[in-house]
């Protein structure tokens, strides 16, 4: 597949939506020599993700606080002293586990990603395309202590303390800039966690197979409200590349009545022709199948066309 | 197959198309609809919804719409297909490759030789973790030697909470015997562990700014204990005091080594990969690192045990040194040989 070909399609929104990026696609070769084409996850939808944790781990830290405080204050009451050092045990641990853990036990679930990175639509994958191991999840995760809690802890003792707000802060300030900007430094968006474990976070579209966009008798060039027959030569056809014939795929798919006028007018006016009104579906699923058919064709000898930029083939 | 049911009960569609690539995609879209199906409860975590064969078919499911693609590819333009199956190929590989191991395994693993090995392939840098504590502590020492004045320099008043240069022996002595009833022992190992644990952490994940920050934590807790190691001998106290440190030091100094050893590796093949590329390089050593830090947060666990029980409970010195010297013993022996002759078995 030639790269010009590989630019001008991508540029389309695929069928989930959304506009692939060619500079954030990469090609991940499967242990079968598979190379599959993977987008690396946005730095918005990473910020995004990110943000929906910490409000979850926020939230289940205070939770969790309350929960035990309660259960501490009945115990003591009943059983003593030593009930109550019981909550506390319990509750270093949780604080523990839930600092350094959160993101370890959900990255190393078969989904690959926190709460925050499912609804984002993405997750955490190995870089060499191998399997994700247990050792890069936990070394990824590692790091977030300087990344992440590090400077929040420090900024908060610096706000309540309110000595050496000055400086304390700004050092803060810049220490967590340096990582948090640090997957805008290259090009596969790596923060520090993911550089020493060699993994990436990808975006995980599930897509659905949508039906064909013309399977019925208008497929064929057969008009069923009028009976007309469509048939184009090969001039006609040599107008318009792979991303017009894209571009009309989704006009098919949306297929509102407005859109398909307008199209088919263009269609009709570049080629030369006087197609009518009224029956504007069926010329276009005529015209849609013919030019993919034709495209298709030559691209089985190798030769492609991305648009009716290229040169005739 | 499902795809040649399709095809024999003659659905009228798949005849009927009138592009060959429609016609392609109509022949196998009922298996790759079955790989979907597979995918998605393996993705919800709803294993027990798939059959034994759906299990064994997901490889070959796999393949089939890998090789759908490559086809689809080069042949078809038709948009949604090669979408779709971009999208089902990348989650059907995720769920292939991704991680299968259950907890236990992995523990087994870790414990049969995971760790050792990884402490092992550092030695180098456990090494010179080892010279820069040795050191600082030394230098604590020697400065406290030369002007007890730089001791209120180094230790915080909070922290020597009275155990400074100007003290009586009885003091000093009082907080090294004497404290068995002391109360909340578990909150107290709780404490303790979690706190070291997180500063072990710490000194290793700062290890990814070239170490550097690493260095300087081990340093700025070596000198501070030196400084106080001073105190205690300058009063005759100083084999009570090792011996009240070695009880619960003897596991928790040589975590804090493993953790400082583990940063200095990342530090070091972050500024000098050698021959190979520098994200390679680290990636292999940050997964042996997490080897070594899993490692760390059990010694610490252990250590915050025989901190807060055994170091109040037991009130003598020779047996002090001796539980001491017997932590330090295990970790040695199963550090220095534990996987030493499953080397060959190859990790997945």
């Amino acid at each position: 597949m030639n790269t010009a070909t590989n630019a001008a399609t991508s540029r389309i929104a695929d069928v989930a939506g959304r506009v692939r990026d060619p500079t954030k696609t990469r090609n991940l070769v499967t242990p079968e020599g598979i190379a599959l084409s993977v987008q690396i996850a946005s730095s918005g939808a990473r910020a995004g993700a990110l943000t929906i944790d910490i409000i979850i781990i926020v939230l289940t830290l205070i939770f969790g606080t309350i929960f035990l405080g309660v259960l501490g204050f009945q115990v003591t009451g009943d059983e003593g002293e030593s009930a109550g050092i019981g909550i506390v045990i319990l509750w270093f641990i949780f604080v523990f586990l839930l600092r350094n853990f959160y993101f370890t036990a959900f990255e190393l679930s078969p989904r690959g990603a926190t709460w925050g990175k499912r609804m984002m639509g993405i997750r955490v994958a190995a870089r060499d395309g191998g399997r994700l191991t247990t050792e890069a999840v936990i070394a990824r995760n590692l790091l977030r202590d300087v990344e992440l809690f590090l400077p929040l802890m420090f900024m908060m003792s610096n706000a309540m303390l309110g000595e050496g707000a000055g400086w304390g802060a700004a050092a803060g300030m810049a220490w967590i800039a340096i990582f948090l900007f640090l997957p805008f430094f290259n090009k596969d968006r790596l923060r520090g966690g993911d550089m020493i474990a060699g993994t990436w976070v990808i975006e995980t579209p599930r897509i659905k197979l949508a039906s064909l966009v013309a399977d019925g008798e208008a497929a064929r060039g057969i008009s069923t409200a009028t009976g007309a027959r469509y048939e184009f030569t090969a001039a006609e056809l040599g107008h318009y590349g792979e991303y017009e014939l894209q571009t009309l795929e989704k006009v098919l798919r949306q297929n509102e009545e407005a859109a398909l006028v307008s199209v088919a007018e263009a269609i009709c006016t570049k080629i030369g022709w006087n197609a009518g009104t009224g029956d504007e579906r069926a010329f276009l699923e005529a015209y849609y199948t013919q030019l993919r058919a034709s495209l298709e064709a030559k691209m089985r000898f190798g030769k492609r066309r991305a648009s009716k930029f290229d040169q005739q083939i | 197959m499902s795809s040649r049911n399709a095809f024999l009960s003659g659905e009228g569609q798949l005849l009927d198309a009138v592009l060959r690539s429609d016609r392609f995609r109509l022949e196998r879209e009922a298996d790759w609809q079955e790989l979907e199906r597979i995918v998605s409860a393996l993705e919800k975590g709803q294993r027990r919804k798939l059959s034994a064969d759906d299990l064994s078919a997901l490889p070959t499911l796999y393949r089939t719409a890998a090789s759908s693609l490559s086809i689809a590819r080069e042949s078809s333009l038709d948009r949604s297909a090669i979408d779709y199956l971009e999208s089902l190929t990348l989650r059907a590989y995720l769920m292939i490759y991704g991680t299968r191991t259950s907890f236990w395994r992995w523990l087994g693993d870790f414990l049969g030789g995971g760790w050792s090995r990884a402490v092992r392939a550092m030695a180098f840098d456990m090494l010179a973790a080892f010279l820069i504590m040795a050191g600082a502590a030394l230098v604590g020492w020697l400065l406290v030697d030369s002007d007890p004045a730089w001791f209120h320099r180094l230790v915080p008043a909070e922290m020597a909470q009275g155990r400074d240069p100007d003290a009586s022996v009885e003091t000093l002595r009082s907080t090294i015997f004497g404290n068995q009833d002391q109360q909340g022992k578990g909150a107290f190992a709780a404490m303790l562990f979690s706190n070291n644990a997180q500063v072990s952490i710490l000194a290793f994940a700062l290890g990814f700014c070239f170490g550097v920050p690493t260095i300087l934590l081990l340093i700025h807790n070596m000198v501070l204990l030196g400084a106080m190691l001073h105190v205690f001998a300058s009063k005759g106290l100083g084999v009570d005091f090792a011996a009240w440190l070695s009880i619960h030091g003897t596991t928790e100094l040589l975590a804090i080594l493993l953790a400082g050893g583990a940063g200095i590796h990342i530090g070091r093949v972050m500024a000098f990969p050698g021959q190979r590329a520098v994200m390679d390089m680290a990636a292999e050593a940050g997964r042996r690192a997490a080897f070594v830090m899993a490692g760390v947060v059990l010694m610490m666990m252990v250590a915050g045990v025989l901190e807060a029980y055994f170091r109040q409970i037991i009130n003598d010195t020779p047996t002090r040194f001796l539980i001491g010297g017997i932590m330090l013993t295990f970790w040695a022996l199963y550090l220095g040989l534990a996987g030493r002759w499953r080397v060959a078995e190859a990790r997945p």
